[in-house]
């Protein structure tokens, strides 16, 4: 099978702190890294073409730095990557960014699935991965835990509904996003660091997009705007577990067990 | 020769401590006759949970002038039987002492009281930018168990011990004094080394209630590598190219895959990689990520070079966060995975590392025993475990005996030591004594009765 994931640059830490007084993120001394989300994606992706005899390409909008989040998807297995890298595309939303991506997906066909994380650690909305596939005209599922089944023309996926588990059929070309924890993504190869070329990795303008529409990119695309960015209200629960040893045990076991700790 | 506790005991020492940290046999769990490793049992008579250095002094002083024996206990995470009352008495707890009281950026100290754990203090320090190095596997251990086995962990390679972070203690000594060795000093050549001989004492000589630790800034940057190879000569004999490859490594950790196997069950988690024979994990710190991975780069050249299959990078919080977790659940799953087993924590010179290595595999097959091990390598010292898998008690005891025969005679020749930082405690003062000899041994009596003319702190222990 052909690939695409989707990746996507993010602040290095994830602790990222939000400045109280002018609400904007504090990036300074801040490295970036790949988004933790999409290494679930990248997994999944290398274990569904080594399946199929597939390979594993890699696509992602941002500044020119973001290059380096690319290098490490092949580091981990992919074949090339793309990036989108233009002022044009700077300070796009939801709807913007999965315009632009679908623009660099389009220059990168054919694929028979593309993988996006579940959602990133810094924009947090879970929403470019099913948007894109809404606009390339192809079936999506979002939070795929596993795939169970691979046919000619067809996977077969679990969708983690948090309180239920949905089993799908879903006909490729498709997308997925996928949940958190599906497995346990592999490292970076450092002998892969060595053995890659620079040409592995294309830039993308705007101007190398044949059919953009700048009016549909970037900020000038995007249909919401930040009005403000400010910290989440900090909310420390604390639990006293009182009665029997017995009640007390269950309690304790019943919130560990929640937690998915037991 | 010791004073069972009386009613009267407890009575008074209820009224000069208080009521409800005064507690006997039946109000405290059987978990207090035993440390971690549970081999050698044996009960207190009372329990005293201390909150302070006067209850403390009163405790040693009230003991010592009516010969009860007191034993000293921290969290209980012990691998040697250091902790246990082999001769009922008084057991002294001190995890209550939990507080970090100073952190001193001027003098770059923190002080702390002897119940904090390891992993409250690293977070403590961390958080404010600074750095308490000494990384035993054991993160739920009280700094006073650390100090008092002279822990090690992973970074001894380039940070050092326990023993390399301590600038003063706190001391209720047998007697009841409270005395105080060293200081917020970097340098001490104010007669005999009485900390140092504290640190690694095992609760035998004083009680310690307070420590003055030394902490370093926290570097930025900290990336590992961890690196697979086709078998465990491979990777272990790659150990002495990267320690004259002049790297600035801070753990060189080795582990062969049947240990991760025992982790990934214990967890319930997978490591991100299991299917080479064995493994190094290798750490570079630094405050600049390109100093580091070029550091890291000659590293993993070094290591392809001596037959790694490649060298996996281990950079972010998501990467290490499967990999350390494993490692520190390697004790809990090579346990998990037998029915008994014990443990020698030898330490031998690194050079020798390898053969040791080779030799416990030869053990095994020897003595038709499981004998799984991991460590730090890049330190010389070794966590070999015995396991006991379903041996009849009479064979089990003797295939034990005659395994640490072989192993400890074996690390005695490569000019080894019997313990590299779980202590001596109980279990291993055979050994030792083999080791050290006569002389040695007779120094340290000696040095024991200086401190406790009427052997009643931790009697049975070391020496």
């Amino acid at each position: 099978m052909n690939i695409l994931v989707c990746v996507k640059q993010v602040p290095g830490t994830n602790q990222v702190e939000v400045d109280p007084e002018t609400g904007v993120l504090k990036r300074d001394n801040v490295e970036s890294k790949l988004n933790p989300y999409d290494l679930f994606a990248l997994e999944m992706a290398f274990q569904l073409a080594a399946e199929t005899d597939g390979a594993v390409k890699t696509l992602s909008m941002g500044p020119p730095q973001a290059r380096a989040a690319l290098e490490e998807t092949l580091w981990m297995g992919a074949s090339e990557g793309v990036l989108l890298s233009d002022r044009k595309f700077g300070g796009a939303d939801v709807v913007a960014t999965a315009a632009a991506l679908e623009l660099g997906a389009r220059q990168m066909m054919p694929f028979d699935v593309i993988f996006c994380g579940k959602q990133t650690t810094d924009g947090d909305t879970a929403q470019v991965g099913p948007e894109l596939a809404e606009r390339l005209g192809i079936e999506h599922a979002a939070n795929v835990a596993e795939i169970v089944k691979v046919e000619d023309g067809a996977l077969t996926v679990v969708v983690d509904l948090d309180d239920a588990k949905q089993t799908l059929r879903i006909k490729t070309p498709c997308l997925l996003t996928v949940e958190k924890d599906a497995n346990v993504p592999r490292l970076p190869s450092y002998k892969r660091k060595k053995a890659m070329t620079e040409d592995q990795i294309r830039v993308l303008s705007c101007a190398d997009l044949p059919d953009a529409d700048e009016s549909k990119l970037g900020l000038k695309g995007s249909l919401t705007r930040v009005e403000k960015i400010f910290p989440p209200e900090k909310n420390e629960l604390n639990e006293r577990i009182s009665g029997t040893p017995q009640d007390a045990a269950s309690r304790l076991y019943a919130l560990l067990r929640g937690r998915k700790l037991v | 020769m010791y004073n069972k506790v009386t009613a009267e005991d407890v009575k008074i020492l209820r009224e000069m401590i208080a009521s409800d940290r005064v507690l006997e046999p039946g109000k405290f769990s059987v978990d207090y006759a035993r440390d971690e490793l549970g081999s050698i049992t044996h009960m207190p008579e009372v329990l005293v949970r201390a909150m302070s250095t006067a209850e403390v002094a009163f405790v040693m002083r009230y003991a010592n002038e009516h010969k009860i024996p007191v034993v000293v206990r921290g969290a209980g995470t012990g691998l040697v039987g250091g902790s246990v009352a082999l001769y009922g008495g008084i057991m002294l707890e001190l995890v209550g002492m939990n507080k970090i009281l100073e952190l001193d950026e001027d003098n770059l100290t923190v002080t702390v009281q002897p119940g904090v754990r390891l992993m409250e203090l690293s977070a403590f320090v961390e958080k404010r930018g600074y750095f308490y190095p000494p990384d035993p596997g054991e993160k739920s251990a009280s700094i006073g168990g650390n100090i008092s086995t002279n822990a090690g962990g992973m970074r001894a390679v380039k940070y050092g011990v326990t023993r390399d972070f301590v600038r003063a203690l706190t001391v209720v000594l047998p007697t009841g004094e409270v005395v105080q060795f060293g200081g917020k000093v970097v340098k001490n050549s104010t007669g005999y080394a009485m900390k140092d001989l504290m640190i690694g004492s095992e609760g035998t000589l004083g009680v310690i209630t307070e420590a003055i630790l030394k902490v370093l800034p926290l570097p930025r940057v900290s990336v590992s590598l961890l690196v697979p190879f086709p078998s465990m000569e491979a990777a272990i004999e790659t150990v002495p190219v990267l320690v004259r490859g002049k790297t600035a490594l801070t753990a060189i950790e080795f582990m062969e895959r049947e240990t991760i196997l025992f982790a990934e069950e214990f967890l319930g988690k997978k490591f991100p990689d299991s299917k080479a024979p064995a493994y190094l994990l290798l750490t570079a710190d630094g405050n600049d990520r390109a100093v580091v991975d070029a550091e890291l780069g000659r590293v993993a050249d070094l290591c392809i070079e001596c037959g790694a299959i490649d060298a996996l990078i281990v950079d972010t919080d998501e990467r290490k966060q499967p990999v350390w977790s494993a490692r520190g659940a390697f004790l809990e799953g090579i346990k998990a995975s037998t029915t008994e087993m014990d443990e020698c924590d030898v330490v031998v010179p690194r050079n020798r590392v390898a053969d040791f290595v080779r030799y416990t595999h030869e053990v095994a097959a020897q003595l038709g025993v499981r004998i799984p091990s991991f460590g730090h390598a890049g330190d010389g010292n070794l966590h070999v475990y015995i396991c006991r898998d379903d041996l009849p008690q009479h064979k089990w005891e003797s295939v034990l005996a005659e395994a640490f025969r072989l192993l400890y005679d074996r690390a005695r020749e490569m000019n080894g030591l019997v313990s590299g930082e779980h202590g001596i405690g109980y279990a291993k003062k055979r050994y030792m004594e083999e080791t050290y000899g006569e002389t040695q041994l007779r120094v340290m009596r000696g040095i024991k009765a200086a401190f406790d003319p009427n052997n009643i702190l931790n009697p049975g222990k070391i020496v």
